[in-house]
């Protein structure tokens, strides 16, 4: 089994709070991963660690072979891990196209020539294509969450990390998410995602790892996990 | 083909300068438009980290004034031409500019604004106690003839055109660069930006940089300009007031906004000095500013943009071209 991603126990702390505990996760190039936990669980901690936003405080992470444990985030980008963030952060003073554009400028590689082309194409997949011209403002929330998916994809994942990208969106518009993301890891994007709805987590996912108080608790297909006694009682007690 | 037309247009500004110096008009032009002109250097150079970037600098007046006093030690040191001051004031102040280009890594917003606030006095007292370059009592430069045009007055207004043309052509090129297009990223949300493959840390470097650059290349002509130095003026709140309300009265998002507010507040501040009273200076300039805040916070660029969008809509409205983009309603 090749590795795409291996976070090999890696630690986290926050002043005295250990928000991860040596936590170790392989994920599979093509892979559909799932990543649960209650509130505080240290989802997105490692989310921030895998990406570079946070550096770590032990352990290491491996992308492609290769150590990226001390890289800035910009160059991991560079590399293919790519990220959606919970709370979509859109750069306001640009249009939506040319929001994809900075993604394709700086971490595609697809300088200048074809670039609109390009994030035009990802907008028409994406079903925001019509929007191209508006700004950020102008979306609806929805809109907003594919805007953060079309500027990750523009960015050619290799390992595409969406975190929470369906909170708050009605269940139509959950499975309109969930249907871009099964076409993009058609193409042969890894895919982690965390997300708090257990339907759209259940059908995507092939494993779910399961984080609780900075550890990992369970790991295994969806099927398995929701029988998992230590699950059930990391989100309901006992 | 754009930047040739863009050189084209420098070049004609620089022109009409040398035209209007050659013209010897009222000298008090020269002198009213040196400061003008000074301020469309200081204003885009402001620009370049405080509306590119989005790091608002207060530290203006500690850039300004090593640029000048950069000038004066070379001055005293080696008699040193006018150009070795101005190419040596602005690297003096770029180092400057680094400087403050790692305080971003640990301050954001406001606190990065304090922090310049804090550089300016801080250089304030280092320059008060150095008597090499005057100290408090300040410095009296006596000029030797104008090389050119026999004049001061004249030879610098037509200095100040050039380093004007120079200073807005190269906000310009960035803006329109990659680079300018990566400061744009990060001044509307750092962390996406940095996540989208943007090296956030070395464009900001290099905007505290340029931008420290032109700041003191504005000021090495200086004590040229007015042939007596002292801290208290040289290091004037109007300089940081002015770097800040020029650009957000034009627009802080192009090159042009802060060239339109410098020409506007500048030589709005030069007409009162003359007709009404010196001190009122800082007081239009914070009315200005104010009613600008809360009016027009993008400036007048951005005021006509919504303009042209909000009768782009109206027009596609009466086309029957159904309901009007969220962006433009009301």
């Amino acid at each position: 089994m090749s590795a795409l991603l291996e976070i090999d126990s890696v630690s986290k702390r926050f002043g005295g709070f250990l928000a991860l505990d040596r936590v170790s996760i392989r994920v599979r190039a093509g892979e559909r991963l799932g990543l649960i936990g209650p509130n505080g669980s240290g989802k997105t901690t490692l989310i921030n660690c895998v990406s570079g936003a946070l550096p770590t405080d032990g352990g290491r992470i491996l992308f492609d072979g290769r150590d990226i444990t001390r890289l800035p985030a910009h160059q991991r980008t560079r590399l293919g891990i790519v990220r959606s963030f919970q709370i979509p952060k859109p750069f306001t003073s640009m249009t939506v196209l040319e929001n994809l554009e900075i993604a394709l400028e700086y971490a595609a590689h697809a300088r200048s020539v074809g670039a609109a082309a390009g994030a035009l194409q990802i907008l028409e997949m994406i079903g925001l294509a019509s929007k191209a011209r508006l700004r950020p403002a102008g979306l609806t929330q929805i809109e907003m969450r594919k805007l953060e998916l079309a500027r990750a994809m523009a960015a050619r994942p290799k390992l595409l990390i969406s975190d929470e990208a369906m909170a708050g969106l009605s269940s139509a518009e959950v499975d309109d998410i969930l249907a871009i993301l099964f076409r993009l890891n058609e193409q042969g994007i890894t895919i982690i995602m965390i997300e708090h709805i257990m339907r759209a987590v259940m059908r995507f996912s092939e494993r779910v790892v399961v984080l609780d108080a900075g550890t990992r608790i369970a790991e295994g297909a969806p099927a398995e996990i929701v029988r998992n006694p230590a699950v059930e009682k990391a989100y309901l007690g006992e | 083909m754009r930047i040739a037309r863009a050189l084209a247009v420098g070049a004609a500004v620089i022109g009409l300068g040398l035209l209007l110096a050659g013209l010897r008009v009222n000298p008090y032009i020269y002198f009213a438009g040196y400061v003008v002109l000074q301020y469309v250097v200081i204003a885009t150079a402001w620009n370049v980290l405080g509306g590119y970037a989005g790091y608002v600098n207060f530290g203006t007046p500690a850039f300004f004034a090593l640029g000048a006093y950069t000038s004066i030690a070379l001055i005293e040191a080696f008699h040193a031409p006018l150009p070795v001051l101005i190419v040596c004031g602005g690297l003096v102040t770029a180092l400057l500019g680094l400087g403050i280009g790692y305080l971003t890594l640990r301050l954001k917003g406001v606190f990065f604004s304090i922090a310049t606030f804090a550089l300016s006095v801080v250089v304030q007292t280092l320059i008060i106690n150095w008597d090499y370059v005057g100290g408090a009592k300040g410095y009296t430069l006596i000029r030797p003839p104008a090389p050119f045009f026999g004049n001061w007055g004249v030879l610098l207004f037509t200095l100040m055109v050039l380093l004007a043309v120079v200073t807005v052509l190269a906000a310009r090129t960035i803006e329109r660069s990659w680079i300018g297009r990566g400061l744009a990223a990060l001044r509307d949300n750092e962390e996406a930006a940095e996540c989208m493959g943007v090296p956030t840390l070395k464009l900001k470097l290099f905007a505290t940089t340029l931008s420290g650059f032109f700041l003191g290349v504005a000021g090495a002509p200086f004590p040229y300009y007015v042939t007596y130095v002292e801290p208290a003026s040289t290091f004037d709140l109007n300089y940081a007031v002015n770097a800040l309300a020029m650009p957000m009265i034009g627009g802080t998002t192009t090159w042009l906004g802060p060239v339109i507010g410098a020409v506007l507040l500048g030589t709005a501040q030069q007409v009162a000095t003359v007709t009404i009273s010196s001190e009122l200076n800082l007081l239009i300039v914070g009315v200005v500013l104010v009613l600008f805040v809360v009016l027009a916070p993008e400036g007048l660029l951005g005021l006509v943009r919504r303009l042209r969008e909000t009768m782009a809509v109206r027009a596609a409205g009466r086309r029957g071209a159904g309901a009007p983009p969220a962006e433009a309603r009301f």
